[in-house]
């Protein structure tokens, strides 16, 4: 049971990051792709009937682990404290940046929330990349299974750690470049014309640093925290999902080079479940190291999860709600599918 | 006090404070905005759409207003307080988890094609993308509700061998009566602040002399609503949720009316100033025996006083309970009073000549936003010393390992963000009420007549 909403929980992140990431890029590469007002106005028009719900899909996720485990969640939010609430700043100010700038026609206003747009955007992705690192380093854990870091210590991923360290730094960094090539595809998708070819510039510039950054990130990961190896040499089925990462990487190039831009950016989307997906799969049935004492004091789903009615119950609901939203959002898409245009909409 | 826990207590009061200024009127401006456009579809009438159009706009930007700072209600639970998040996970991540999954993906996937797809949608598939909104956003309200109905009166759980309390019942978490009569009562209050919105806008353009065709549509539906939901705040919804208080929560009735003193014939006080240090109302304006009789329908009937428990069980805030407990059964009198008043007018066909009704009901806006907050207070000042009422001290549930310099750092930073979104929700406001509903070339008209 403990296994199953793991893999939910798990499902769920990656649907965020999939579908939030290419909102996030798409602000991310804003100011640089759109260098017309129509330009930005079509990124925006693009993004703008979906962003909520993307957003929301970290809400659920957030719920259900709360749901499925409370000490994770009150372990990990109350330590990650001071970036969780920049994050939440961020996520504010980048909303009313959406949302509120087509407000007034004035070129000091627009540009004031253009500038915000993109910043929450680029910090957003670089903060939850440096989330999944800190995730994967460990923390140092508490024998109540509580701790709290400050933003930084020394730097080193070892020790008395900080949220930032060289490593989280790194994965961060590999968050941006991912959702900045993810971004680009979608809003090359959904554009065509002049920005469309911009777009899918971009995804080509970010692909070598994409691939080095994903080789030199294994490479940190295994250094950083050894033990993510165990799973794989246990079960050496997976080793197929470097293979998807890699693989998926090798579509998006060819996608982006025969001008395939649906098929690229689907090939990004299963890059980054890849790369979610061979997290996961190395930390089970840990879902917060302990850097303090790893055999002990880390948090599995076992000793975070709620009682097994409230799980059991709780599968009976989520099914039917899962299926409900998937039909919402096949209903959205499909509302707002094919390229952007902008007559129509006045002025 | 331990200062920490002070910070902790003042964050999430202060955030969710500010939080529910917006939800209430998107659960209050949901459901006429859907009798607006049933009207415009029904009487195929262009002004009923043009208003719909212009409380869209307006819902809009509310709306979005509401999820930036629910955000951060969500997440507290984890970060502020994260030993009571530890302790009642296990039952109230259901109801938590269920708002994501029911209520919010309901509302956000339809908000999309609420906003953006008029132009794409038939009128009538238009009109379901509203009607789910207003689903969206009233489930969304009741799963809120039914948690904090959980702290006020915990039900269907059973305490775990490592402390924490683990669920037992599904049905007797989601139809706990306390849940039920408190969201009748919150959603009633929460159409009632759409109510006076609607009304005051449309009083303003009436007094203004502008849109006078659409503010007489703002005041008319903001009228009806408005006495409809008002009486109902009274009875049965108030008068249900002061029962169940009465009953579970003996100490925070006597807290909410200041009964320093066990009596038969207990007087219910109008106005004064409870002195907590000499245990008496000061000032008292009071009517003798009504405490009695509403609480058990006998004039003569004993009403246990604050001597009747011991002090560590007392709300610790007795007057600000007292005060917002007063203010809120206060402005909903008086609210009932004007919508009576409004609505008689309306019937005489003089609503919209009276000129000094006009302007009572466009100075009332801001008090159902006093009065929804006002309930709040009571409620979860009420609840106090408990986090989780009997279960859950507040002093036991905050996360320890969050200083209270890191948590005022936060809170600092929170005052300085919403200050900003105050500002500007207020700015944006103020500009959509002066371009109002009317089409573009209509406007310049008005602005040339004017000129």
């Amino acid at each position: 049971m403990e296994t199953l909403w793991f893999m939910i929980v798990a499902v769920m992140v990656a649907a965020y990051v999939v579908l939030d990431g290419f909102d996030l890029g798409a602000g991310a590469i804003y100011l640089g792709a759109g260098k017309t007002i129509e330009d930005r106005r079509k990124i925006l028009r693009a993004i703008g009937p979906v962003w909520d719900g993307n957003e929301v899909w970290l809400l659920a996720a957030g719920g259900t682990l709360y749901f499925a485990f409370p000490l994770l969640y009150a372990s990990s939010f109350s330590g990650f404290y001071l970036p969780l609430m920049m994050v939440l700043w961020l996520l504010m100010l980048r909303g009313i940046g959406i949302e509120l700038r087509a407000h007034m026609e004035n070129a000091v206003w627009v540009g004031f929330f253009d500038l915000i747009f993109c910043v929450s955007s680029v910090l957003l992705a670089i903060f939850f990349g440096a989330a999944l690192g800190n995730v994967v380093r460990g923390v140092p854990l508490g024998a109540d299974g509580y701790f709290f870091e400050p933003l930084w210590t020394n730097f080193r991923a070892s020790g008395n750690t900080g949220i930032l360290d060289w490593y989280t730094v790194l994965t961060g960094v590999i968050a941006l470049v991912t959702l900045t090539a993810h971004g680009s595809l979608y809003i090359a998708v959904k554009t065509d014309g002049e920005l469309n070819r911009r777009t899918r510039g971009i995804a080509l510039w970010a692909w070598p640093a994409q691939l080095i950054l994903t080789i030199v990130g294994l490479i940190a990961t295994c250094y950083v925290q050894p033990t993510v190896l165990g799973n794989y040499k246990q079960h050496a089925i997976g080793f197929l999902i470097p293979f998807i990462v890699l693989g998926s990487l090798g579509v998006m190039i060819y996608g982006i080079r025969k001008g395939q831009d649906k098929l690229a950016f689907v090939a990004s989307a299963f890059y980054i479940v890849g790369m979610l997906v061979g997290a996961a799969f190395a930390l089970y049935p840990v879902v917060l190291p302990a850097s303090t004492d790893p055999v002990h004091r880390s948090l599995t789903i076992y000793n975070t999860a709620a009682g097994h009615h409230g799980l059991t119950v709780g599968l009976i609901w989520w099914i039917p709600a899962m299926i409900l939203a998937l039909a919402y959002f096949t209903l959205l898409f499909r509302m707002f599918k094919g390229k952007v245009q902008l007559e129509g909409e006045g002025y | 006090m331990d200062s920490a826990l002070l910070v902790h207590r003042i964050h999430f009061a202060f955030t969710v404070t500010f939080h529910y200024l917006f939800p209430q009127l998107t659960m209050g401006l949901a459901p006429l905005i859907v009798i607006l456009k049933t009207l415009g579809l029904r009487r195929n009438d262009e002004t009923y759409h043009q208003a719909a159009r212009f409380w869209t706009k307006i819902f809009a930007v509310n709306f979005l207003m509401g999820v930036v700072t629910g955000i951060p209600m969500e997440f507290q639970f984890g970060t502020n307080w994260s030993h009571f998040s530890r302790f009642a996970g296990g039952v109230i991540g259901q109801t938590l988890a269920m708002e994501g999954m029911f209520a919010f993906f309901l509302e956000s996937a339809f908000l999309g094609l609420f906003l953006y797809g008029e132009k794409r949608l038939s009128p009538r598939a238009h009109w379901w993308s509203a009607v789910a909104v207003f689903l969206g956003s009233w489930l969304s309200g009741y799963f809120i509700v039914a948690t904090d109905a959980w702290m006020q009166h915990p039900v269907g759980y059973e305490k775990a061998a490592d402390g924490s309390v683990q669920l037992t019942s599904f049905w007797e978490l989601l139809l706990n009566p306390w849940a039920l009569w408190q969201y009748a009562h919150n959603m009633s209050g929460a159409v009632i602040t759409g109510a006076i919105v609607m009304a005051a806008v449309g009083a303003f353009y009436l007094l203004w002399g502008k849109f006078e065709a659409h503010g007489r549509i703002f005041v008319r539906v903001g009228v009806i609503a408005g006495l409809i939901f008002s009486v109902l705040q009274l009875f049965p919804t108030g008068d249900g949720q002061g029962k169940l208080i009465a009953q579970n929560q003996p100490v925070t009735l006597a807290a909410m009316e200041a009964l320093f003193v066990s009596q038969p014939g207990a007087p219910l006080i109008i106005l004064g100033q409870p002195n907590v240090e000499e245990r008496k109302i000061d000032n008292a304006l009071e009517v003798p025996d009504a405490l009695s009789f509403l609480t058990y329908r006998a004039w003569k009937a004993n009403v246990k006083g604050l001597d009747a428990f011991p002090p560590d069980l007392w709300p610790q805030n007795v007057a600000l309970l007292y005060y917002s407990y007063h203010i809120m059964v206060g402005l909903g009198t008086i609210f009932i009073a004007i919508m009576l008043v409004a609505v008689y007018l309306l019937w005489r066909g003089k609503l919209f000549s009276a000129r000094w009704m006009l302007w009572i009901l466009m100075l009332a806006l801001p008090f159902p936003y006093i009065a929804n907050t006002a309930g709040w207070i009571t409620a979860e000042l009420g609840r106090q010393p408990w986090l989780v009422y009997g279960l859950m001290r507040t002093a036991d549930g905050y996360s320890k390992m969050v200083s209270a310099g890191n948590g005022m750092f936060t809170l600092l930073g929170f005052l300085g963000m919403y200050t900003v979104l105050g500002i500007l929700f207020l700015f944006l406001l103020r500009r959509e009420i002066e371009h109002g509903p009317a089409p573009e070339e209509k406007l310049i008209d008005i602005k040339a007549a004017v000129v």
